[in-house]
């Protein structure tokens, strides 16, 4: 993510520490720090989560709309994923328009909840080729100390299946102040699990101080059969083949950890 | 289900554009096309057309963006408007910012950039037109215009994507394939060390799936890799190896 003015010092005594099989935070190579979801935290969107991931907070929101289809999929639902990296969540994020690191966390965290199927589209559609919902997802980090696309994916998969469509009347207009009980229609539980590269080692969930000195870092997003729908490599740095395979083996049973946390 | 999804992927062994499941579409790379650039690649991949032009290193504006202890790569890939069947909007949107920062960072590994602090090397890329795969293309091409600007680098970057159509995996995607396949594999690689600079994916691939289209791939880019070689050798001339 953002890079914060850090010393070279810093990254050695990350990078020795690890050396000696040790993490700055006193975490096995293999553990995420202490993750909490709450659903139903805002009432004023149709669905909402909080997550804690360490000292990671992200509030997410899920809103619905009404709109028209797009016109090759004219009997499915739309579905929108927006980040907003907000300057009151860390010194390094600043006011204006989207960048580039805003940009990949909505479109990668986007991509697991889409190619995952996780919401039946076809259940969105009110009237073909006129009339859909539109699922708004918005993830809000509130306190970033790393790790957003871990934290954001499972807070958005929680704050879909809080959701429920509000009050449709005849006209097609949507009002929001009277909710139904009908939820949306979710059928699976896509998670993103995120390993980073520091001087040679593999660690799990990289807190801020090892986000800011890694080499490489790789997120997958994995459906509940464990089947793989959604990867990011970011960093300057790279992975060797036989990590990336190692990696890719190793977050399945991360992504089992992680879906355990969700409410019912 | 989507408009216009045909029913099978694969005939008799063949793609619906007659190739091979591990066949890469026909690539042609071209270096030194652009008089101004400081150096430049033009490149055809199947149906797509890619030009990259490198400037640099040279001064870095605004300044507050340079760095005493190595220069700054920056890339930037941008379609024109009539590269897509519909229309697309000038300028920068979301998806080419990301596709700018996975590029920078499929490069930045190879480029020495300690050699020049306080400078920038800027990397633009223009899709011409497209037939999906483009950010392969783009990251093979700009590769080739930092080497014919002469900026040392430890090696060239090749791409390409495998993916999974109609139950089967295949090496680089055309465009029916990638709109209506299960599943899309960029990857760039760095040759000489076999490292993985590049991974992205989206659809839905098995372990198993995933280890076989992974591996296909890095082939794929071993034989892109190839052409990047002969098109600098066809402009400098110089020995096979």
């Amino acid at each position: 993510m953002k890079h914060e003015i850090i010393a070279d010092v810093k990254r050695d005594h990350i990078v020795n520490l690890l050396n000696s099989g040790k993490r700055i935070d006193g975490r096995g190579f293999d553990e995420y720090r202490d993750i909490s979801v709450e659903v139903g935290i805002n009432q004023r969107a149709e669905g909402s989560a909080l997550v804690k991931l360490g000292k990671t907070q992200v509030m997410v929101g899920v809103k619905l709309a009404v709109g028209e289809p797009f016109p090759d999929m004219p009997d499915s639902g739309v579905l929108t994923t927006n980040a907003e990296l907000i300057p009151l969540a860390s010194p390094s994020f600043e006011r204006g328009p989207p960048d580039e690191d805003t940009v990949e966390l909505a479109r990668v965290v986007d991509r697991a909840i889409r190619e995952s199927q996780c919401i039946d589209m076809e259940k969105l559609c009110i009237k073909e080729g006129e009339l859909v919902w539109i699922v708004f997802i918005d993830l809000h980090p509130l306190d970033y100390d790393g790790n957003l696309f871990d934290a954001c994916t499972l807070g958005a998969i929680a704050a879909l299946k809080n959701a429920v469509f509000p009050k449709l009347d005849e006209n097609g207009r949507v009002d929001y102040k009277t909710k139904t009980e009908e939820k949306l229609p979710i059928v699976d539980t896509p998670v993103e699990v995120t390993f980073a590269k520091i001087g040679g080692h593999i660690v799990l969930d990289p807190c801020l101080e090892e986000e800011e000195v890694l080499d490489a870092r790789l997120t997958i997003g994995y459906n509940e059969k464990g089947e793989i729908v959604a990867m990011q490599k970011g960093g300057s740095g790279t992975f060797t083949q036989e990590e990336i395979l190692d990696i890719v083996k190793r977050g399945r049973e991360k992504a089992e950890f992680l879906r355990k946390h969700l409410p019912g | 289900m989507k408009v216009g999804e045909p029913e099978e992927f694969i005939i008799d062994g063949k793609r619906l554009d007659g190739r091979r499941v591990d066949e890469l579409r026909p690539l042609k790379i071209e270096a030194g096309v652009l008089k101004r650039a400081d150096g430049s690649a033009y490149l055809e991949w199947g149906g797509n057309r890619v030009l990259a032009a490198c400037y640099g290193p040279r001064e870095i504006h605004p300044r507050h963006e340079a760095n005493p202890q190595r220069a700054v790569l920056r890339t930037y890939y941008s379609m024109a408007p009539f590269s897509v069947y519909e229309r697309k909007r000038p300028g920068p949107d979301r998806r080419s910012m990301e596709i700018s920062k996975v590029t920078r960072q499929a490069l930045e590994s190879v480029v020495f950039t300690h050699l020049y602090p306080m400078t920038a090397i800027d990397v633009y890329i223009e899709i011409l037109q497209a037939q999906a795969g483009t950010r392969c293309a783009g990251i093979t091409a700009a590769s080739v215009a930092l080497a014919d600007a002469g900026i040392p680098m430890k090696d060239l970057v090749p791409a390409c994507a495998a993916g999974k159509v109609g139950g089967q995996i295949v090496l680089d995607l055309f465009d029916i394939e990638d709109n209506y396949g299960e599943a899309d594999l960029p990857v760039a690689i760095v040759p000489r060390t076999g490292e993985v600079s590049l991974l992205q994916m989206d659809g839905n691939l098995t372990q198993e799936e995933f280890e076989e289209a992974f591996k296909l791939a890095v082939k794929g880019c071993m034989q892109v890799y190839e052409k990047q070689k002969e098109a600098l050798r066809k402009r400098y001339g110089g020995s096979k190896e």
